[in-house]
């Protein structure tokens, strides 16, 4: 049995679920880095499955933005790790909190 | 020479700019060469001016400087307009003010230079406002200028602001005159609805062409600008300003107060006499009001003791027979009575500048008397212009104020328009009016220059005689009440009255039909005008002159003590204004203060705030600082808006 779009959707979605739960329950900043790679790459999953189903490559050429937008985004987001690594010696996201009330 | 007249309002208006640029730098003198200057130019340019206007007669020239407003078909011009009746303004106003100007250098010499500055810069202002409202074409215009003499006036009165009374007499003037200006606004508004136009040759043009409209508009445009003209020129109920108006330095009360500025009302009445000639019953009230005016004022004249607050009363009473003239459809025998006034009240108000400057300020006339002897140009130039104003013939003051008696008669004996009996009746009040006007003009002349000085032997010792600079504006002034009042000698038919032929063109006045005074009729009311002046006369030598002066009055003060407390206390007209408007005005505001502001609207806004301020303390413990926390809420978000899209 060929995979459906069903299929394919479903999938993305357990894999937004993981990177999700990645950012949400981990306290490393790259892990956290890593959940969100996950989560884009579940979007770009689900873009690939639909384009698919509809035959066009709109779908597919948007995955490549994000690709794009998704590598800049590590740049940047790898950049204020290390930047923070200096500052405190962890990267624990726990310890930033103190731009609050 | 005619299209130079915009040079008449540019130099005292150039004058008050340099002036009050350089208040703080000019010395008395650059002060007075300005201030002087500009003004003596205006003069010559309005003499040039006038005298190649001579020619053209009854010809109405207009100077069209630039377009103010347009909208559609309207459109409003900044734009001159010289005919016979601004002419005669014209002439006395530059004449008159440049005297009052040269008078002045000498009056408030004694100021320091800036007060002096801004004296000249304003009294510069208000030459060129005055014009305006003079020369000016269209109703706008003489808004225009209407309003810009009343600032002027408002400044001058609180000249000396440092003065809480001062202060307090401009403000009182200027709301006066506030209320007045209500009605004037309203009735270029309506002027406008009705006709479409505020231009004066336009307007009456458009009242010409549609009788119907004309019929139905001229009474409540005519009452309306009646409104106006009885804020600015002191009638009742609104003249309670111009007495207080007196706290000005006097030349001030000379210009504005009695010559110019308060005469304004009588010309904007004759300047629309085309809407007034339509409407019999705004003749009536302009009438009426005007004659009660005469007689009321003169009454509280008779027992003021402060010299300047008698002359202003008879100002008012002055301005009433205006009006009362006007209302009986005799507008060039009003606009004579300006004329003629403007002269012997200028040279009453400089005289008694010239007494007070004496006197060391002074302006009570019990502590004055005698000063014949020391001051003697200003004792016979007063005394001219007190039988001028007075209405003893061959002075100014008989010529117009026996005409406008005359014409108040007429009316009253042809019946004009069926209210010939309150004519007749207001024609009485004229003549007793005229009786009073004798009486508390010579008092005043007994009090100060007869008997002995009352003021203490030290201020005895520096009474003096005014400069040069003030005393000869006064000879020129006592000089012309005498003279002017010949270019307009109403009675033996029209023939010598050259001032009436003169404005006949643009006020025509209302003619009374079917009857005519005949040469006996004319003589025995000359005879009676004069006989009630010299009564007056006689009766004040009797009660101020002699060893027993002031002994009779007091004897009648004491029989009667109720009486006179209430004329000496100006019938209590400013009080009764105090309790019935401006005490329920205060007490209404400082509700809407205390009450309305500070509980309700302040109310609002603090609560407001504070509510604000509450729920940005609850609301800031969101801000965790935590990363996962706004990762969660975002996470929440999306998930939330997702599902509002999709179920």
């Amino acid at each position: 049995m060929a995979p459906s779009t069903v299929h394919f959707v479903i999938l993305a979605a357990l894999l937004f679920g993981i990177g999700a739960a990645g950012v949400l329950l981990r306290r490393s900043g790259i892990a956290i880095l890593l959940g969100i790679e996950l989560m884009l790459n579940a979007g770009n999953l689900a873009l690939v499955a639909f384009a698919r189903q509809h035959g066009s490559l709109d779908g597919q050429v948007f995955v490549f933005f994000v690709m794009a937008v998704a590598a800049a985004e590590v740049a940047v987001g790898l950049a204020l790790l290390v930047a923070i690594f200096r500052k405190q010696q962890a990267i624990d996201v726990d310890r930033l909190a103190i731009m609050r009330w | 020479m005619l299209n130079l007249l915009w040079l008449v309002l540019a130099f005292p208006l150039a004058g008050a700019v340099v002036l009050l640029a350089g208040a703080r730098r000019f010395t008395h003198r650059t002060t007075a060469a300005v201030g002087v200057g500009a003004t003596g130019l205006s003069l010559l340019v309005a003499l040039g001016v006038l005298a190649s206007y001579a020619g053209r007669h009854g010809e109405v020239v207009t100077q069209t400087l630039y377009r103010w407003i347009a909208a559609g078909d309207f459109s409003v011009e900044v734009a001159f307009r010289l005919d016979p009746l601004s002419a005669v303004m014209l002439f006395f106003v530059t004449f008159v003010g440049f005297l009052i100007h040269v008078y002045s250098t000498g009056y408030m010499h004694d100021e320091p230079p800036t007060a002096f500055a801004r004296y000249f810069a304003y009294l510069n202002l208000f030459m060129f406002a005055m014009l305006t409202l003079v020369l000016g074409a269209n109703l706008l215009v003489l808004f225009v200028g209407w309003e810009g003499v009343g600032l002027c006036s408002y400044l001058l009165i609180g000249f000396y602001f440092e003065k809480d009374w001062c202060a307090a007499a401009g403000k009182k003037a200027f709301v006066v005159n506030r209320i007045g200006d209500f009605g004037f606004l309203l009735a270029i508004f309506m002027a406008f609805k009705a006709f479409g136009t505020v231009d004066m040759a336009g307007l009456q043009a458009a009242m010409a062409a549609d009788p119907a409209a004309a019929a139905r508009w001229a009474t409540p445009i005519a009452l309306l600008l009646f409104v106006g003209a009885v804020g600015k020129s002191a009638q009742l109920p609104l003249y309670v300003w111009l007495p207080d108006a007196m706290a000005g330095p006097t030349p001030v009360s000379a210009l504005i107060h009695a010559a110019t500025m308060v005469t304004a009302g009588v010309y904007m009445v004759a300047r629309t006499s085309f809407v007034y000639a339509l409407s019999p019953t705004a003749l009536l009230v302009v009438a009426v009001v005007g004659g009660l005016t005469a007689v009321f004022a003169a009454t509280i004249g008779l027992a003021q003791n402060d010299i300047k607050k008698v002359l202003a009363y008879s100002t008012v009473s002055q301005l009433g027979y205006m009006f009362m003239g006007a209302g009986a459809g005799a507008f060039t025998a009003a606009i004579f009575h300006v004329f003629t006034h403007a002269f012997f009240k200028a040279c009453l108000f400089l005289g008694s500048g010239s007494v007070i400057h004496a006197c060391g300020g002074e302006q009570d006339m019990r502590k004055m008397g005698g000063l014949r002897h020391h001051m003697k140009a200003t004792y016979w130039t007063f005394l001219v212009a007190t039988l001028a104003l007075a209405g003893i013939p061959v002075f100014a003051g008989f010529f117009s104020k026996d005409e406008i008696l005359a014409k108040v008669f007429a009316a009253g004996a042809g019946n004009l328009h069926g209210y010939g009996k309150v004519y007749l009746v207001l024609w009485g009040l004229g003549v007793a009016g005229a009786f009073l006007t004798a009486f508390y003009m010579f008092r005043a002349v007994y009090m100060t220059f007869f008997g002995s000085f009352r003021g203490g032997p030290e201020a005895e010792h520096h009474l003096h005689e005014s400069p040069g600079v003030m005393v000869w504006p006064l000879r020129i002034l006592a000089a012309g009440s005498v003279v002017v009042g010949f270019v307009g000698i109403g009675f033996f038919g029209p023939r010598f009255n050259l001032f009436e032929r003169f404005l006949h063109p643009v006020a025509p006045g209302v003619e009374v039909e079917g009857w005519h005074a005949g040469p006996a009729l004319e003589v025995g009311l000359i005879a009676l005008s004069v006989g009630v002046a010299v009564a007056g006369i006689l009766l004040a030598r009797r009660f101020y002159f002699g060893p027993d002066a002031g002994a009779i009055p007091a004897r009648l003060a004491t029989a009667w003590p109720r009486l006179y407390r209430t004329v000496a206390n100006k019938y209590w007209v400013d009080e009764g204004y105090d309790a019935a408007i401006v005490r329920p005005t205060n007490r209404l505001a400082w509700w809407l203060w205390k009450g309305l502001d500070t509980v309700v609207i302040d109310g609002v806004l603090v609560s407001l705030a504070f509510f604000t301020e509450i729920a940005g303390d609850l609301l800031r413990f969101v801000q965790t600082g935590n990363v996962r926390n706004y990762a969660l809420m975002v996470l929440g978000g999306a998930v939330a808006a997702a599902a509002w899209l999709l179920l």
